[in-house]
């Protein structure tokens, strides 16, 4: 017989928000989960897997921050329950890992002693230890230990120091610590009175205050929370990333277009003219290539993105935007999944898990595809590269950027709109308290950064060739197909399945201003809103006698009118063309009927507003 | 922490809701709780959140910024952390400011 071999163990990470159990969870197990300096990044759980140095499986779970088993909000109540046992179809972990910020542990000890009382071995890491000892705090650690109850090993995640050690500590502590009883309830405000006033008398009997305490941040707050700076700054931030978005970007966008015009040369003149050629040049390459040119700018936004989370500057955020986000009946933590949906509605819906009350959650599920995610920077750009001139206002500024600021701007306002109607008519709710931990600036490290923007790069990439690829085959080969019959007078595409759906919707789209070939764009681009881009390239290419190497954007400007133009990024700033975004509000939200409100709301709202927009320019003088 | 609580009590008393605060005032929290008018949650939900998030009688409280509107939200130091909250909510917090200089 072999020894016996260790049964697996199951280990969860628990403890305040933002006191890196991301960043040791992705140290751990490899993972590459979403790590950033404000509370409230993880709102799901998450397992992984790795060994420990005694050769058991150790399963890890990373779960939401909280204060309190006390779970008052979606994210918390994922904490209660893993930790309690109650998810579906699991047990309680064998070993609860509790994740303190060393600098701040009175709060974590207050967390601690209620963990206790859950009766799960536990182990105690304090981390973010450079800090602390950059700060010459000193923490008497046995004594520590032997007032908790449990040993302690001090990490640094983000350096992957001391993870060894939290292994060893919890396979020993998986061997040799029974499970105590379950006597958890939930706190009272006497018990959390006393629980207090134990952790500081513990904290008091174990931690010298810091030597050199950090004065950084209130410098940096007195100035990016100045009452007056305060929301100039701010503003000033967001103005100078999507100036950053347009102007930045250019050089590697010039590259990468003749990068994909060279490869259609090449293919032009390998290749006979025929189906395969007109496959991969208009289908593929007019297609996917005029997404993909697009990436130097996501990057772009991500990288402010990235670097505004990490450096802690979100959370301050929500604090200038408070007032204006209450006038318009939003909770105070509704900011956070808004700006996030910047980058993509998604995760910014996600992140709505911080916001206890019900009502609130959903009114921000509802506005938060109204803000201009990424998806929407190609078919901007396009338009806008076409038909806006690239020239200089006020002596600084891309009169194009300043398009594109005015165009994010329409989003937030509108969302702030809509959010005020439906908390006037609909929701007369009350407000809400706001309560956000400031967390301390750390400067953004440039490993995660790269890494980051990596990741987006791929998932862009990966959307590129998973659902913009296969979609472009498909409207390619309804843009060729059927052939025009012989003697037709009009471009093939006019007799294609594609020039017929294009044909049958546009009587509707008519008073709007779109043509056929931008009706057939809409529908494929239901699936994702880049899609649209890389449709107008096909069939625009498909629809070119000689296939024309002409940039779509030049190509477009001499097809539409600038009203046309107009009404088409109108149509945008409000379409629901993104069908992932209603999957998920579909989850969220338990049912059907709010992804469908927010679907008519939306193709309403985007109808009258191209509309709107159309016959305005039109009576302009711009049709 | 470090001026004990014998020494605030002897002090003479300005105590007052943390929602009446200054940028610069500083305190210690002497009561959590009184406020019955809050009007979405009950006083005693409330009071266990700003428990939860460190608000306890003895902390150390600094107002540090306020919002430019109507100084509102208001940023507060709690012993060793930074929070932000609506001066709605820090009514329900009593300080006792130090007697200022
Ligand atoms: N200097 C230093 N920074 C750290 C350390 N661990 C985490 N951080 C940083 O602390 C911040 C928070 O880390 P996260 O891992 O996102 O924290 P979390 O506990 O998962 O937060 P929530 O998911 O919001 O509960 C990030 O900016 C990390 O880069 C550490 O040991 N040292
Ligand atoms: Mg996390």
């Amino acid at each position: 017989m072999t020894d016996v071999t260790l049964s697996p163990l199951r280990a969860a990470l628990v403890g305040n928000p933002n006191s890196g159990k991301t960043a040791l969870f992705n140290a751990l197990t490899g993972a590459r989960q979403k790590v950033a300096n404000y509370a409230g990044v993880t709102v799901e759980r998450k397992e992984g897997l790795l060994t420990t140095p005694a050769g058991r499986t150790l399963s890890v779970l990373d779960l939401p921050g909280t204060y309190s088993l006390r779970a008052r909000s979606p994210d918390e109540v994922v904490t209660r329950d893993a930790v309690l046992g109650r998810l579906q179809g699991e047990t309680a972990p064998d070993v609860v890992v509790c994740v303190a910020d060393a600098t701040n542990l009175r709060l974590i000890l207050r967390l601690v002693l209620e963990l206790k009382q859950v009766g799960r071995p536990f182990v105690l890491a304090l981390n973010m230890f450079d800090i602390a000892q950059r700060q010459g705090l000193q923490i008497d650690i046995e004594r520590l230990s032997k007032e908790i109850g449990a040993p302690i090993v001090t990490t640094v995640a983000t350096r992957k120091r001391g993870l060894e050690d939290l292994l060893r500590q919890v396979d020993a502590v998986a061997q040799t610590v029974a499970p105590g009883e379950n006597v958890w309830r939930e706190p009272t405000s006497a018990d959390l009175r006393h629980a207090h006033a134990e952790a500081r008398r513990i904290v008091k009997a174990c931690v010298k205050p810091a030597e050199r305490p950090d004065t950084i941040t209130g410098r940096i707050d007195g100035v990016l929370l100045h009452p007056a700076a305060g929301l100039a700054i701010l503003l000033g931030l967001l103005f100078l990333m999507f100036q950053a978005v347009f102007t930045w970007a250019t050089p590697a966008m010039d590259g990468i277009e003749a990068g994909f015009a060279a490869l259609s040369e090449l293919i032009n003149g390998v290749l006979p003219d025929g189906l395969i050629q007109s496959l991969l040049v208009d289908g593929l390459i007019g297609g996917v290539g005029s997404v993909v040119v697009f990436l130097p700018q996501i990057l772009i936004l991500f990288f402010f993105i990235i670097m505004l989370e990490d450096s802690g500057y979100m959370a301050r955020a929500a604090f200038l935007m408070d007032k204006i986000m209450g006038g318009a009946g939003l909770h105070g933590r509704a900011f956070i999944p808004l700006l996030s949906s910047f980058a993509c509605a998604i995760p910014g819906i996600m992140s709505t898990r911080v916001i206890d009350n019900k009502q609130d959650r959903l009114t921000t599920i509802l506005v938060a595809p109204l803000m201009t995610c990424s998806a929407r920077i190609p078919v901007y750009t396009l338009i806008i590269a076409a038909f806006i001139p690239n020239t200089t206002v006020w002596g600084f500024v891309s009169l194009q950027g300043l398009v594109m600021f005015g165009l994010y701007a329409a989003g937030i306002v509108s969302a702030l709109t809509v959010s005020f109607v439906i908390r006037r008519i609909f929701w007369r709710g009350s407000v809400e308290p706001f309560m956000m931990e400031l967390p301390t600036y750390k400067a953004p490290d440039i490993k995660n950064v790269l890494m980051n923007l990596w990741i987006r790069a791929r998932i862009f990439m990966s959307r590129a060739g998973r659902i913009i690829l296969p979609l472009m085959i498909l409207v390619w080969a309804l843009s060729t197909f059927p052939y025009p019959p012989e003697g037709a007078t009009e471009p093939a595409i006019d007799y294609s399945f594609a020039g017929m759906i294009g044909h049958f919707i546009q009587p509707v789209m008519e008073p709007i201003g779109f043509n056929w070939q931008m009706s057939i764009a809409l529908i494929p681009g239901m699936a994702a809103r880049e899609v649209a881009v890389a449709v107008l390239g096909t069939v625009y290419a498909v629809s070119e006698a000689d296939g024309a190497t002409d940039a779509l954007a030049s190509l477009l400007s001499s097809q539409w009118s600038i009203a046309t133009a107009l009404s088409f990024l109108a149509w945008y700033v409000f379409a629901p063309q993104c069908a992932p975004t209603l999957g998920v509000v579909k989850r969220e939200t338990n049912g059907w009927l709010w992804p469908s409100v927010m679907f008519f709301y939306m193709v309403g709202l985007a109808y009258l507003a191209a509309f709107v927009t159309f016959r305005a320019a039109s009576a302009f003088g711009l049709g | 922490m470090h001026n004990g609580a014998a020494t605030t009590e002897t002090l003479a008393g300005d105590v007052r809701p943390l929602s009446t605060a200054r940028p610069g005032e500083r305190g210690v929290i002497v009561h959590v709780g009184d406020h019955d008018e809050h009007g979405v949650l009950n006083a005693d939900e409330l009071e266990r959140r700003l428990l939860e998030l460190g608000f306890v009688e003895g902390a150390a409280i600094e107002l540090l910024h306020e919002g430019m509107i109507g100084g509102d939200p208001i940023a507060v130091r709690v012993d060793d952390m930074r929070v932000a909250l609506r001066r709605r909510e820090a009514h329900a917090i009593s300080i006792r400011f130090e007697s200022g200089n």
